[in-house]
């Protein structure tokens, strides 16, 4: 079900009609890079996109090596489709669109709530001032997880003074996966503690919009036993709590080199055919002399085939988790492994991939 | 080109030779810095009989758990009494200690070798939690908190119920005197530090103004210093029941009352294990990846624990990868590997050109992540020369029995 790059150059987005989607996935599998680049894939045929981030660790701005982000939605990126490496639309209008960011802090964002329903004022200072925002959250996180999916549901659905909608999508880079449906189910996490009032009816507004056909959940992957178990899962949890389900982010992704079958193949017959061509290559020094390019050649040939043996046993571990991935039948979408680590130029590489196979 | 060249260049990225400083300069910012950490000895450290508890702590994702497996299997193969205390394994890595169900207790893992023995046991947040409250409050009470929403809610998603769970975990299990040496794995928190700093953190919690206000009333006679109070409380409880309804605030009412006698308990239990991590004989592994967020969280923790004088035994640096050619660098076996494919080879048939290219390329990808690997690794020995250092060579694959958690103790003590 993966797509290749370049096999379809232009195409219908899978996600027609989503405008929230959230990104999720195990630890370390990179899910704020992919958030940030979806959020950039989604902006480039022009339009606003928003990206959140909900866990107070200033990923988005280090990822685009800015300062840090004050609890305020503010651009960050502008983005083309020349940049992610596309050919023009066939419009060919639109000069691209605009990634904004928000880093929710909850304490801010329950103040907020609070003026916004209630008026405070002064009051709202002096909660603050005995720790009441600090207690509400901890003694009930529910509170907290309202708040910050509250928040992202109010920007996909937020209009502007011309009526039509501040942003086109929002992308939330949302906590990690084994957190993910109690963070997004808030309305059962709330139910036992408010069975009535203003928290209850925000938690069930919430909830009306995340199970809708306007958002989605995608899970961040890596082709590793953990990884790919975690994501099976996590589907399994999203599907049950009835919430809508997205696709499968392949992460880091290495191009394989040689097989099994290939490693066989120099270990077998080709191992002497294999060190002439590795000296002729130019390994074996400069001498002319068959056995002392023979001999020069030797001693990188075991280890070199070592690594090949490594290599090979992965390709296989890789081949068995793309099967169990494949298994969850859903939209999936591979990113290559940056080699250099990722840095902006990565980012709009990783998007421009994003967009030719489909997910923006 | 030349600046790549020096990192490709000499040292070996030696996956468990004991090298001190490998490779000397490497243009480290240009200030000359070596690096000069030196190796951690990880059988001495469990082997001396007054190392009696190793925390194994670092960000999510980095091996912690495999780690704190190997460890306690290792000194228990090598003679001592252990138990292992994981927090949340992944399937396998718990099959293959023989945790089959989370029950809190710890078991006998079979299968290990030597005069030791080894124990195991997954937390349950929850039912620790439980055993608390039980242990500080009459029956009668215990069962009115329990019975609680909101104690129920502060049991299960508190963000630190974990990691204090496992510090109250960690006591009790030092407390029992059966084990001589504990090693704990610490929850997969977002960041390394709140381990240390969650029971401080449930502690000032409990003890809170918030908590004072709310619990005020049966204590405030008519002393005129409580009006502040009062008038807080009318704007806290008016507040709360604005927001959550009064069905909730009555909950947390109870709630609150219910937990403050426990208070004084909770408090001096946090602090107690607290100051258990401080003792002499306890030892804390820091471990990481060679990457550059694992390492910066590494980083934290090492300041952390200087600043609270907590004994450092190490870091442990998983998942690094080696060569056994380190001498035919990235550059050199890139432009073999072009050539073949352009130019071919005149005595070799096209398809072992096409395998010699692809072990070249192989070999290539290889140095190159290996000279990122040593590149960040020296930034950590550069400004945290003293920490002494194992490298743990990467595995193709993930530990499912014992004989894996072997061959990574066998890495960790530099002995594969």
């Amino acid at each position: 079900m993966a797509r290749t790059p370049g096999q379809a150059a232009r195409r219908d987005p899978d996600w027609e009609g989503v405008r929230l989607h959230v990104v999720s996935g195990k630890g370390g599998t990179g899910k704020t890079t992919l958030a940030a680049a979806l959020a950039l894939a989604l902006a480039a045929d022009g339009g606003r996109v928003l990206l959140i981030e909900v866990e107070g660790r200033q990923g988005i701005a280090e990822l685009f090596g800015i300062a840090a982000l004050p609890y305020e939605e503010r651009r960050i990126a502008s983005v083309s489709r020349a940049q992610l490496g596309l050919p023009p639309d066939e419009g060919g209008g639109g000069g691209g669109g605009e990634v904004f960011a928000l880093a929710i802090d909850t304490e801010l964002a329950l103040l907020e709530y609070l003026e916004m329903f209630y008026k405070l004022g002064r009051a709202g200072k002096a909660l603050q001032k005995v720790g009441f925002v600090d207690f509400a959250t901890t003694i009930a996180p529910g509170v907290r997880d309202v708040l910050l999916t509250g928040k992202a549901c109010e920007a996909a659905r937020r209009k502007g003074p011309d009526g039509r909608r501040r942003y086109d999508a929002v992308v939330m880079d949302a906590p990690p996966t084994g957190r993910l449906t109690r963070f997004l189910n808030v309305n059962a996490e709330v139910a036992g503690l408010a069975r009535i009032g203003p928290i209850h009816t925000q938690a069930q507004a919430v909830m009306r919009v995340l199970k809708s056909p306007e958002t989605a959940v995608h899970l961040v992957t890596l082709l590793e036993e953990m990884p790919v178990q975690e994501t099976v899962d996590g589907f399994a949890e999203l599907r049950e709590a009835r919430l809508p389900v997205g696709g499968v982010m392949v992460n880091m992704v290495r191009p394989p080199v040689l097989d099994a079958a290939a490693v066989a193949a120099v270990d077998g017959d080709h191992r002497e055919e294999v060190a002439l061509a590795l000296g002729e290559a130019g390994l074996g020094g400069r001498s002319r002399k068959t056995e002392t390019v023979r001999a020069a050649v030797e001693p990188l040939l075991d280890p070199l085939l070592a690594q090949a043996r490594e290599h090979a046993e992965r390709v296989e571990l890789e081949r068995e988790q793309r099967a169990d991935l494949q298994q969850l039948r859903l939209p999936t979408y591979e990113l290559p492994l940056l080699g250099e680590g990722v840095y902006l130029g990565g980012l709009y590489r990783l998007a421009g991939e994003l967009k030719r196979q489909g997910a923006a | 080109m030349t600046s790549s060249g020096t990192s490709g260049g000499s040292g070996g990225a030696g996956r468990t030779s004991g090298h001190g400083g490998s490779g000397g300069h490497h243009g480290n910012g240009g200030n000359g810095v070596r690096s000069t950490g030196s190796r951690l000895a990880v059988d001495r450290l469990i082997d001396d009989p007054k190392t009696r508890i190793i925390v194994c702590c670092g960000s999510g994702g980095v091996g912690k758990t495999t780690t704190a497996a190997a460890i306690g299997l290792r000194a228990a193969e090598r003679g001592r009494k252990v138990v292992v205390l994981t927090i949340d394994p992944a399937r396998r890595l718990a099959q293959s200690m023989g945790l089959t169900e989370l029950d809190n207790t710890p078991r006998v893992v079979k299968g290990v070798t030597g005069d030791g023995e080894l124990q195991a046991m997954m937390l349950d947040m929850k039912r620790t939690f439980d055993e608390v409250v039980l242990a500080h409050a009459e029956p009668e009470r215990a069962k009115a908190i329990m019975e609680n929403p909101f104690y129920q809610s502060l049991s299960a998603g508190f963000a630190g119920t974990q990691e204090y769970m496992a510090m109250e975990k960690l006591g009790q299990l030092r407390a029992a005197e059966e084990w001589d040496l504990i090693v704990v794995d610490t929850p997969p928190s977002r960041s390394a530090l709140d381990f240390l700093d969650a029971p401080n953190r449930l502690g000032s919690f409990l003890d809170g103004r918030v908590i004072r206000i709310l619990t005020a009333p049966a204590k405030v006679g008519g002393r005129s210093a409580m009006r502040f109070l009062n008038a807080g409380m009318g704007l806290l409880t008016g507040t709360l029941g604005k927001i959550f309804g009064a069905q909730l605030l009555t909950d947390v009412q109870t709630f609150v009352s219910a937990m403050d006698s426990m208070f004084g308990g909770f408090r001096e239990r946090a602090d107690r294990t607290y100051q258990l991590l401080k003792a002499p004989g306890t030892a804390f592994l820091v471990v990481a990846a060679p990457e550059r967020d694992a390492l910066r969280e590494a980083a934290y923790f090492v300041d952390r624990l200087a600043a609270d004088r907590m004994p450092l035994a190490g870091l442990v640096l998983n998942r690094v990868h080696g060569s056994g050619a380190p001498q035919l660098t990235a550059e050199r076996a890139l432009a073999a590997a072009e050539a073949l494919e352009e130019n071919g080879s005149e005595h070799a048939s096209p398809e072992a050109e096409l395998l010699a290219a692809g072990l070249l390329r192989l070999h290539a990808e290889r140095m190159q992540i290996m000279g990122r690997e040593r590149r960040t690794r020296d930034r950590f020995v550069s400004v945290y020369p003293d920490v002494p250092i194992v490298e743990v060579a990467a595995l193709p694959g993930d530990v499912h029995d014992l004989d894996g958690l072997r061959a990574i103790g066998d890495r960790l003590s530099g002995t594969a």
